[in-house]
């Protein structure tokens, strides 16, 4: 199983966490075309190799932690970036 | 058989052997088909049986042939053999046991006699395709070739009474995983140990030692016993690693782990993956090579040196090796005559072997016949390269060495040794093995200081052996070995499928001409044997007939499982959380018919659901809603997340108000509803529906983490911290007035959606709400959890003369239909927008901000997607099912039932329904089909409520009553007491005390505050510790560092008020934002303590609980059995202790959850302890 190095509590099974996807700013909605609303709600890079993603430690420190996963090996590293 | 029966037992058991590994001195009875029989202990079944002269163990899969001993393994595909009561068992490596009882099976009617093998002689019809060809036409006449069929099944005998078995999973962590006992693993495992590495070594066979065994026995007994004696090395044999995975998770197989357990599984997480497997025999292809007597020169070896078993009396080998060369010497040994040594490294070959139902002589390539009974092939090796394929290794197949050897290594942490990377003479092999060993374990350590670096609960680094440098690795030699795969005959390429070489040439012919095309069309690999012992020649056949060579072929991809696992291991134990509220056993002992609602429990009724609701419209009755979500909200900027979250507004709701809101996904979809009271100027409690408590929290928390940081407000789930109990009827009001002290019920003083909080039944920081989900005047109290079970049986005692009664989730189901209220996730579905929701009043789209709002701008622009009405069907005694469709007059589906109920109040059916928007008005009649074909009528009706729509029942004029007496409050804990009691405080314990080394005690009276504030503020600096660690503060509190900027404050039960004021106290000077909940009766607490507790935990919990890793004062939140739990290590008196709380409605199953894990460890259950102060002496 994949561990999820998470920067509180030092890696853990996958299964702790709940997967939020790739990093997806919110558009202010007061601007937002119909378009950029689409692609926030739907749209997801799927890239062969690092993306950064967002993670919550639901059944540890209960953070919202960046982590950046290689598609390809699923080898996990912390992002500096994103909400801690 | 007569022949068989007249044969002496042990009639093939050679003189005692160097390294056998049967005890003559302890005879084994058991039966094979009936017949008494007698073998040793240390024997397989198989070696038993050929002991006692048998060479027949089975017929074949599709053409019933005779088939004896191949491989004399685990993977042997002739000998899969009944026993007792369990089919298919691998009897060449199961041990014997006094009493078995074997046969055989896929025979009929017995072994020698099988009329099934009438299938050879039209082997012809069973072709590759041969089912898919003529059995699927024509159709109708397949139930009839299925019975048919069903008589040919390949498979041994399920006992319906089958034995009561406990299998288990349980976590296991090591640095250096070694996979294989053999001299290279071992090696390895030697020298990992010796760089300080934990280490664990598992073989698949009974011993360790590996080839070994039989060729150099002494040599094996000595790395064993080093192995064995060395400290560290955790060594499991009869164990199998099946599989690896991410992150070097490993999936180790262990066979018969303790009595009366089958299999376990030990989910192993591994620093370093050493893969040191040996090389697997690979059979020749060739006229007759099914044969019992044709077997590999392993299989005659270990026969021979474990078993001291004859194989047979006259033998041919073929031999193209230096194995096969020993194994003519050790047949020679033994007194077996070898009638031929035919050598393939000078062009010998074997054409054809001869006889009936077993070997009888066998034709040569240089046109000669011999007379034998067995003939030993010995014609090269398949590298099982199974664990390193699932690590992303890829294998390549080198020609000179006729194999498969693994790739380049796709990373650190996993290495390969031994005979499935190259060749070598003992030394070599081991000197490799010691290197790789040394390696990995190098690797392990650096990482385990990294991870320890990482994790809070660990002691500061300097505990960790720090490896030094490792030797040089060098590569083995490649090994040189002929490519001999197949005669110029044709014979069994798979011996479990009945694959045979003509069958693959004919299935390229036929066009299945890649690897992966011919394996599905012939099922050539996707037997029992998995392609361990074919797979390479099966690539050599689809080659040949290719033209192409096996390199450029490929090969097929090695999966998990590499052995087979049984079902039940698979499973494990059942660890499937529920969750109870505090009045469930009431409700169990009262007749409360229980109803699963995701996790929780519930009582549906307990008699008759519409006698209960006529009894709340009447009288009063009162309902447990205590799965309804809450949350407590603190700060200034509560409403600020309020105005995010809900499509309302919340910005000036007053203190003492509760206001209903709605919340929806980013894509307008409504996704949870309840109402939100404000307690004081900066607290609040929102509720929440009972199956999205969770998800809410969760949008919560990602909103002020990920979005809005800067808004000051903490978040405390307290949906189990409280019994919330509805009391509804228009004598709502006199019954509660009866037990409530502080808090003024009148209507003038205590309106519609108001909150209160109070005294109920004596039970202070009682939450009050006036709110109406049943239509009723009725009143929704939150008592602290541990008080839920006195103040629902105070109010029934009270209220004895309203005619009080409980009523279940399915009354209050109807009663909220009769009000038109709708349930999210039953009357919205995953498309659902708040406008198609009848919520259109509640949204406000003139606010800033809120999530979803810009579908609902959009929603409403366009006017799409279905409404919610409320349909009333013209025959009001037909309640038409739910998800019953509402049909257009195209005939095109308009819509569907969401709700649907007999209305006891209106004596007629009611419903509620999602109907496309022309649908929708007022008085249209709509043609709603039931589920048996009938087509129904119903009228849409004005508004949602079928019942006082203009809510005149939720206001009445009753008036407060007097208090009256009730019993003095009793607090109990999650799990419910049973035998001899006393009490600590107020509470309600169990005064059993135990002594034993294991024990397991509820420990939930224990104050539990939780303090929250900015992870490096002043409060933080103020605390005695830090997230990760726990340290003791004066008066015997111990402090909990249970998260980043939060704590968790323990504290003898006569404590909780003074640490509260205290805390309070700090929090209110202090210059930041910072909360303090009491969570005593929101958490369930258990203390484990003994030395053996890790041993418990494994089996619940992935952590890894070495003292390195969570030394003693260590504290983390995590997993155990499904249940979000914290784990504290509080020693006492040096003895270990483990602290263990998660929210209090799954407190009683966890507790019996460890109570089951923990059986073999000997836990007991033991009172709370009442001698003295629990945390610390």
């Amino acid at each position: 199983m994949m561990q999820i190095p998470c920067p509180w509590c030092g890696p853990r099974n996958a299964t702790e966490f709940r997967h939020h996807g790739p990093h997806a700013p919110r558009p202010d909605p007061a601007t937002a075309s119909a378009e950029e609303w689409r692609r926030y709600l739907y749209l997801r890079p799927n890239p062969y190799g690092p993306v950064e993603e967002t993670w919550y430690h639901a059944a540890g420190c209960r953070r919202f932690v960046s982590v950046i996963r290689d598609t390809f090996t699923n080898a996990t590293q912390w992002s500096e970036g994103g909400p801690r | 058989m007569t022949s068989t029966e007249r044969r002496p037992q042990h009639s093939r058991r050679l003189p005692p052997q160097q390294g056998e590994v049967i005890d003559r001195n302890r005879v084994l009875e058991f039966s094979w088909n009936g017949r008494r029989r007698s073998g040793y202990e240390g024997d397989t079944i198989i070696s038993a049986l050929a002991a006692a002269g048998e060479d027949v163990f089975s017929r074949s899969f599709k053409y019933h042939r005779p088939r004896g001993v191949l491989t004399a393994t685990m993977h042997d595909p002739g000998c899969m053999l009944q026993v007792d009561d369990e089919p298919n068992v691998r009897a060449a490596h199961r041990l014997l046991r006094a009493g078995m009882r074997v046969s055989s099976q896929n025979t009929w009617p017995s072994l020698h006699l099988d009329l099934k093998a009438a299938t050879q002689l039209g082997g012809r019809f069973l072709a590759p395709g041969f089912y898919y060809k003529t059995f699927m036409w024509p159709r109708v006449l397949w139930p009839v070739y299925e019975r048919v069929l069903r008589q040919f099944v390949h498979a041994g005998r399920v006992e319906p009474q089958t034995r009561g078995e406990v299998y288990e999973k349980r976590n296991a962590h090591t640095d250096v995983l070694v996979v294989g006992g053999g001299p290279a693993g071992m090696a390895a495992a030697l020298s990992a140990v010796q760089t300080g590495a934990r280490v664990m070594l598992v073989e698949e066979e009974h011993q360790l030692g590996g080839h070994l065994r039989w060729a150099d026995p002494a040599a094996a007994a000595d790395l064993a016993r080093q192995v064995l004696e060395a400290d560290g090395i955790e060594v499991l044999t009869n164990a199998t690693v099946a599989a690896r995975y991410d992150g070097n998770w490993c999936a180790v197989v262990q066979r018969d782990p303790e009595p009366g357990m089958p299999e376990r599984i030990l989910k192993t997480r591994t620093q370093s993956l050493v893969v040191a497997p040996g090389l697997i025999e690979r059979p020749y292809v060739f006229a007759g090579n099914d044969l019992p007597g044709v077997m590999l020169s392993s299989a005659a070896r270990r026969l021979i040196g474990l078993h001291a078993v004859a194989p047979g009396e006259r033998a041919v080998v073929l031999t193209a090796n230096p194995e096969g060369d020993a194994a003519v010497e050790d047949l020679r040994r033994a007194g077996i005559e070898v009638a031929q040594v035919v050598d393939a490294r000078t062009g010998g070959d074997v054409l054809r072997a001869r006889g009936r139902k077993r070997l009888q002589a066998v034709e040569l390539a240089d046109g000669t016949t011999v007379e034998a009974d067995l003939l030993v092939t010995a014609t090269g090796w398949t590298a099982p390269t199974s664990l390193l394929n699932m690590s992303g290794v890829v294998p390549n197949y080198v020609p000179q060495a006729a194999r498969f050897l693994p790739g380049a290594q796709p990373g650190a942490g996993i290495y390969g040794t031994g005979g499935l990377v190259g060749d070598g003479e003992l030394n070599q092999l081991q000197n490799h093995g010691a290197a790789v060993g040394s390696h990995a374990a190098q690797y392990a350590l650096q990482q385990r200081h990294a991870i320890a670096a990482t994790v809070p609960t660990s002691l500061p680094a300097g505990g960790h052996p720090n490896a030094g440098t490792a030797p040089p690795m060098s590569s083995l030699p490649i090994p040189q070995h002929p490519e001999l795969f197949r005669s110029s005959t044709h014979g069994i390429v798979d011996f479990s499928e009945d694959v045979s070489s003509r069958d693959l040439q004919s299935a390229v012919r036929e066009g299945y001409d890649s690897a992966e095309l011919a394996k599905r069309y012939t099922t050539v690999t996707m037997g029992p044997s998995q392609g361990k012992l074919e797979l390479v020649n099966a690539l050599a056949v689809i080659a040949e007939a290719n033209g192409k060579t096996i390199a450029e072929t490929g090969a097929t991809t090695w999966r998990p499982m590499y052995t087979s696992v049984t079902l039940g291991a698979l499973a494990g134990r059942n660890y499937d959380p529920v969750r109870y509220s505090e009045l469930q056993p009431w409700h169990e002992s009262h007749g409360a018919v229980p109803l699963v609602a995701g996790q929780w429990i519930r009582p549906e009724r307990y008699g008759d659901p519409l006698v209960e609701v006529n009894s709340v419209r009447q009288g009063v009755g009162i309902i447990d809603v205590t799965p309804i979500g809450k949350l407590d909200l603190r700060g200034p900027d509560v409403p600020k997340l309020l105005n995010q979250l809900y499509v309302n507004k919340w910005s000036r709701l007053a203190v003492g108000r509760v206001r209903y809101g709605v919340m929806c996904a980013e894509d307008g979809v409504v996704f949870d509803d309840g109402v939100t009271a404000r307690l004081d100027e900066e607290h609040y409690v929102m509720s929440t529906t009972s199956s999205g408590a969770g998800a809410v929290w969760e949008w919560v928390e990602e909103w002020l983490q990920t979005m809005h940081p800067d808004w000051q407000v903490h978040v405390t789930p307290l949906t189990t911290a409280y019994t919330s109990i509805n009391v509804a009827g228009p004598h709502s009001r006199r019954l509660l007035s009866r037990l409530t002290a502080g808090v003024d019920l009148s209507a003038e003083a205590f309106g519609y959606m108001q909150v209160r909080t109070g005294r109920v039944a004596g039970v202070d920081d009682s939450i009050l709400w006036r709110i109406g989900f049943t239509g009723e005047l009725s009143y929704e109290i939150h008592v602290p959890a541990s008080y839920g079970l006195h103040v629902w049986e105070a109010l029934l005692h009270a209220g004895e003369d309203l005619g009080v009664r409980p009523f279940g989730v399915e009354a209050q189901r109807v009663l909220r239909l009769e009000k038109g209220h709708l349930i999210i996730g039953q009357d919205t579905d995953g498309l659902t927008k708040a406008y198609s929701a009848g919520l259109d009043w509640a949204v406000k789209l003139d606010k800033d901000d809120f999530a979803g709002k810009p579908e609902l701008v959009w929603q409403r622009e366009q006017g799409a997607g279905p409404q919610l009405v409320a349909i009333q069907p013209v025959d009001p005694r037909t309640v038409p099912e739910e998800a019953a469709q509402i049909i257009l007059p195209t005939g095109r589906i308009g819509g569907r039932i969401t709700s649907s109920r007999h209305s006891p109040t209106l004596g007629r059916s009611i419903c509620l329904g999602q109907v496309e928007r022309a649908l929708s008005d007022p008085g249209t009649v709509l043609k709603i089909r039931l589920t048996d074909g009938r087509t129904v009528e119903g009228t849409v009706m004005p508004q949602l409520a079928h019942v006082d729509p203009e809510g005149n029942r939720l206001n009445n004029d009753t008036l407060p009553e007097e208090t009256v007496e009730y019993a003095a409050p009793v607090a109990r804990g999650p799990v419910v007491v049973q035998g001899q009691r006393t009490s600590i405080d107020d509470w309600q314990v169990s005064a059993s005390q135990s002594s034993a080394p294991l024990t397991l005690a509820d420990v939930s009276p224990l104050a539990k505050i939780s303090v929250r504030a900015a992870p490096d503020g002043p409060i933080a600096e103020s605390m005695p510790t830090g997230f990760g660690r726990v340290s003791p503060s004066g008066d015997g509190r111990l402090v909990v560092g249970s998260g980043p900027g939060e704590w968790m404050v323990l504290a003898e039960p006569g404590e909780r008020a003074a640490v509260l004021d205290e805390l309070r106290e700090v929090t209110q000077t202090a210059e930041e934002h910072a909360s303090v909940v009491d969570l005593t009766h929101g958490r369930a607490l258990f203390q484990l303590m003994g030395e053996s507790a890790p041993d418990l935990l494994a089996a619940v919990c992935a952590i890894d609980l070495s003292d390195d890793m969570v030394s003693d004062g260590a504290a983390l939140r995590t997993s155990m059995a499904g249940v979000v739990t914290d784990l504290i290590r509080y020693d006492r008196g040096g003895i270990r202790r483990y602290l263990l709380h998660c929210e209090r409605s799954s407190g009683r199953y966890l507790h019996s959850t460890l109570l089951d894990a923990g059986r073999s460890s000997g836990v007991t259950e033991s009172g709370y302890p009442v001698s003295g102060p629990v945390l610390n002496s």
